[in-house]
């Protein structure tokens, strides 16, 4: 087998040495009754590179991939370009093959990768410090959640109605077995987010608010207004954002008084892979609660000749030392995603950043204003970075599933995220990047013409 | 010797240039290909970009709602060959297993083939939306039912969940799965009982799922003292968590009998699958009693570590707990349609029971294409031959190190995939780390240090089965060296390692005035 060194004459050598007649007797501690007679059955036996990429060509061929179609998905995985250098460095075996850095002195890189990284999360978002990464936006968010219960010594979470759904589920399923109360409010179809209806339920024995920022439908709540309210009763703020390049745009959540800032930093760097592996990003406005925070942080420091040096730090949060006094539920972090970003992040800048989130913003304000005018469809938001909501007359989802046939995929159906909600069947979510060309908006806007009339 | 050039620009030598072992300094504070590298922060500029995109109008409308962005966020930018040089220079001051042997115990770093990353790659896999509609996405569901139907058959398992993110993750479901079982049953229980040799996720996963944890001792061969297991069962008692091989690198040979005792008691049993290596398709979880298992997909199937994530970890579960695992997960009809089982069709599928969702979306697609590809390349009777030389590799190291160092188990018989030592015998002042270190000047990755707690100085050695008997050979001789030489009481080990782009590096700084993000200079 390619991947196996040993050779039989190596396995007798060593079998000598240890003193036992074969293998078999090496296993001698597993009980009769687990002991298979030969390799597993049901199960084919090995293949030469060549065979599996073959049959692994034939399963990628059964998708269809997005730069196939006229693309249009969001709701929290988008679709942007990465340069070809990112994949490059991702790929060098020094990073792709290395483990977690606990032996500093032989993982500077990983290390000093991961302290630029936290460097530039923390500005992006308009917080003191970042974290290491997080599995994905959506736990990151729950142990934002779980964070705040242990800052505020309060129990009570705050969801907006406009919360990823997906995000709401993983923060409603893990509160189920903390004893945390999750007040999520349905969301409703406005073309303005309810600021108003989410104020009024905080209350004294709310630990914190969660509000996403582009929200679900889009659009742009003012967080200040939202943060004004949750301080004002000892709550928190926290802000989720799923797509990082809107903030090459829009004010950051920490200017606007979030408390902590979480989110999918998918759409830099990692690319869609049919939802993950993503990256989950997490950062404070206030260094006070630093040693709250879940997951790994990197830290500069010195070696024993007075250079500087980074390491793995504040480790007495974490499971394998305080076992089950442990801030979170999280080990490991998406490193090789964080070096997937921090890379594509470096190449863009400030100056790139900047206009990459303008380039989106213009194509999204294109395609809004073109869709507005196909006959049977409104546009909903009054404000929106690269996503918005349109509503179709008809069942969107239906729609979504048609015009797949032909190539498009025309966005995501609100009834894909929201079952249970009647009025949700004609609503649309409409994603718009770079990688989105006028000529694919026409298209969508043609089919869309087609379906309606 | 630093003498400004015409522009005024001056080389700055850092602190510590000068030349080890009485070799000269140099200007740069480079040293032929030891390079040093600043940050981004130190080299970039908030107007330097390496992509190409159309200047900004700020006088275009905008629909931003008032929300537009004044204030500079301070990201510094490089242009792509200096990005290229920049994280090219980093990866070198990193070992990787590209680079050498990695006998990290609990961890098995295993060579990762390449063929996996090619097939991750492959467009229809890479960029494709999780929302897409199914028909679109037959492939990629394809590909999570057909891992799926691998993971349940290595194991003789009747379910799988396959969301989790991590091997933590995929604890936390295992256990969120028995909490529901329990409760369905309208059967509240409070504790969960965890082997003191149990990895440090376990307890804390038990804690979060809203368990009281006690510890089951274990027996003077390193495995759970079953009388002392049996003893403490009873009606309050949801769950055993237990490692299987243990992390002493032992195989538990009575869990079969465990499992029958905590099923009686009304309780489930919990295995952590990190150690799944040294048994893949010799031993299957499910004869055992085994009711849920994390596998680590970054361990057993080969999937990268990547310097610390991402990892994967889908749960196998018993047919009492199947009904109960959490959305999403794939079902395949009759006509050979591969249907997502989300929130709206849960009922359609008849999964009414799911506890919730783990994650957004369906877990670790990447991971899930690079682990198929691996089985697949070994077939079931490669897997077999995995385990038989990462368990013969593990025996060869025990029984060739016993002799200079203390080998608290080698009594009990053989290790299964990873060889456990101590500190015993060292001279006064030197401890495991400094043995590690010393390691480091040798050209390897340490092995893992002071775990399990069972052990005083705990070194886990795991070499896996994908080195050969020469890297197996020459490391003997180095760790008989090192090892030596801390009984010895060699005062270089304790300033090692020597040859590192760092010395050791002050730790307890780091955490007495944390700098976690780099600030401006005045």
């Amino acid at each position: 087998m390619r991947y196996l060194p040993l050779t039989d004459s190596d396995r007798s050598a060593m079998l000598d040495v240890i003193g036992a007649p074969n293998v078999d007797a090496l296993f001698s501690d597993v009980p009769e009754i687990a002991r298979l007679d030969g390799p597993i059955r049901d199960l084919p036996m090995h293949a030469s590179e060549m065979a599996v990429e073959k049959h692994m060509r034939g399963l990628s061929k059964k998708n269809l991939a997005a730069a196939d179609a006229a693309f249009f998905l969001g709701a929290g995985a988008y679709r942007h370009h990465v340069p070809a250098s990112v994949d490059t460095i991702i790929q060098r075996g020094e990073f792709l093959t290395a483990y977690t850095p606990y032996q500093p002195e032989i993982a500077q890189g990983t290390l000093q990768m991961l302290f630029e990284f936290q460097s530039q999360v923390a500005r992006l978002y308009g917080c003191v410090v970042a974290n290491a990464s997080m599995y994905d936006g959506s736990t990151a968010c729950w142990e934002a959640v779980a964070m705040a219960g242990r800052v505020t010594k309060r129990s009570k979470a705050v969801l907006s109605g406009a919360l990823h759904p997906h995000y709401t589920e993983v923060v409603k399923t893990m509160a189920k077995f903390t004893g945390d109360t999750i007040a999520a409010a349905q969301p409703s179809i406005q073309a303005d987010p309810d600021n108003a209806g989410l104020i009024s339920r905080i209350d004294a024995d709310t630990s914190c608010v969660v509000v996403q920022y582009p929200d679900i439908l889009g659009r742009l709540p003012d967080l200040e207004e939202i943060a004004a309210a949750a301080h004002a009763v000892g709550a928190l703020l926290i802000a989720v954002n799923t797509e990082p390049v809107a903030l090459g745009a829009i004010k950051s959540p920490g200017e606007l008084g979030a408390d902590i800032v979480v989110g999918e930093g998918q759409a830099l760097g990692v690319g869609l892979q049919f939802g993950g592996p993503y990256l989950g990003l997490f950062a404070v406005r206030d260094k006070k609660h630093v040693r709250q925070m879940p997951g790994r942080l990197c830290g500069e420091t010195v070696d024993a000749d007075g250079r500087r040096g980074f390491v793995l730090t504040l480790s007495t949060r974490e499971q394998h030392i305080r076992r089950e006094k442990a801030t979170s539920n999280i080990c490991t972090n998406s490193g090789l995603c964080a070096l997937a970003f921090t890379v594509h992040m470096t190449l863009l800048g400030e100056k790139g950043l900047r206009q990459l989130a303008a380039e989106n913003h213009r194509l999204a304000c294109i395609a809004a204003e073109k869709l507005a005018a196909v006959p049977g469809v409104t546009v909903l938001n009054h404000s929106f970075f690269n996503e918005f909501t349109i509503l179709v007359d008809g069942d969107a989802r239906q729609i979504v599933r048609d015009l797949a046939e032909d190539n498009i995929l025309a966005g995501v159906s609100l009834a894909r995220l929201y079952p249970d909600v009647e009025e949700f069947t004609r609503g649309l979510l409409v994603a718009v990047t770079e990688t989105t060309s006028e000529e694919d908006i026409e298209t969508l806007c043609a089919a869309l013409k087609e379906k309606l009339s | 010797m630093n003498a400004p050039n015409k522009s005024g620009w001056k080389p700055t030598a850092p602190a510590g240039s000068e030349g080890k072992f009485g070799g000269p300094p140099t200007t740069t504070g480079n040293k032929a290909l030891m390079l040093e590298e600043k940050l981004i922060f130190e080299i970039g500029t908030p107007d330097t970009t390496g992509v190409d995109l159309p200047e900004v109008d700020d006088s275009a409308p905008n629909k931003l709602g008032g929300m537009r962005r004044d204030a500079e966020i301070g990201l510094p930018g490089l242009s792509e060959p200096e990005t290229v040089r920049h994280y090219t220079r980093l990866s070198r001051q990193n070992y990787g297993i590209d680079l050498g042997f990695f006998p990290l115990g609990s961890c098995t770093m295993k060579h990762n083939p390449r063929l996996n990353e090619k097939v991750a790659r492959m467009p229809g896999f890479a960029d494709v939306h999780p929302l897409q509609p199914v028909d679109t996405v037959q492939g990629a569901l394809g590909v999570i039912n057909e891992l799926a139907h691998w993971l349940i058959t290595l194991t003789g398992m009747h379910g799988v969940a396959m969301s989790p993110k991590a091997g933590a993750h995929g604890e936390l479901c295992g256990i969120l799965c028995i909490r529901a079982a329990l409760e369905a049953r309208g059967d509240a229980r409070k504790v969960v009982l965890v082997p003191e040799s149990a990895h440090g996720t376990n307890p804390a996963t038990a804690a979060f799922a809203g368990y009281a944890v006690e510890d089951i001792p274990a027996n003077s061969d390193g495995r759970v003292d079953l009388e002392a297991l049996k003893a403490r069962l009873g009606p309050d008692v949801a769950a055993v968590m237990i490692t299987n091989p243990n992390t002493c690198g032992l195989f538990e040979p009575d869990l079969r009998e465990i499992s029958d005792a905590v099923h009686a008691a009304g309780g489930f049993v919990y295995c952590d699958g990190a150690n799944f290596n040294a048994i893949v398709g010799r031993v299957r979880p499910g004869d055992l009693g085994v009711d849920a298992m994390h596998i680590n997909l970054h361990k057993t199937f080969s999937t990268p570590h990547g310097g610390g994530g991402p990892g994967s970890g889908p749960v196998v579960l018993s047919e009492a707990l199947s009904p109960f695992g959490p959305l999403p997960f794939t079902a395949r009809t009759d006509d050979g349609v591969i249907h997502l089982v989300e929130e709206e069709t849960a009922s359609e599928f008849g999964h009414t029971k799911a506890f919730g969702r783990m994650t957004a979306f369906h877990g670790q697609m990447g991971m899930y294409t690079r682990a198929l590809t691996y089985m697949l390349s070994h077939g079931a009777d490669g897997l077999k031959q995995v385990s038989e030389d990462a368990v013969l590799n593990a025996n060869y190291i025990l029984r060739s190190m016993e002799d200079v160092l203390h080998a608290p188990y080698a009594h009990s018989g053989p290790c299964m995939h990873e060889a456990l030592f101590g500190d015993k015998g060292f001279a006064e002042g030197l401890s495991t780390i400094d043995l590690a270190k010393g390691l480091i000047d040798e050209g390897y990755h340490p092995m893992t240090m002071y775990f399990p707690l069972v052990v005083h100085g705990a070194m886990l050695v795991e070499p896996t089965e994908t080195e050969s008997k020469a890297t197996i050979d020459q490391f003997i001789t180095a760790f008989r060296s090192v090892a030596e030489r801390a009984k010895a009481g060699d005062e270089l080990l304790k300033t090692a390692p020597h040859y590192a782009p760092r010395s050791r590096l002050d730790e307890t700084l780091a955490a007495r005035k944390p700098v976690l993000a780099y600030v401006d200079p005045e």
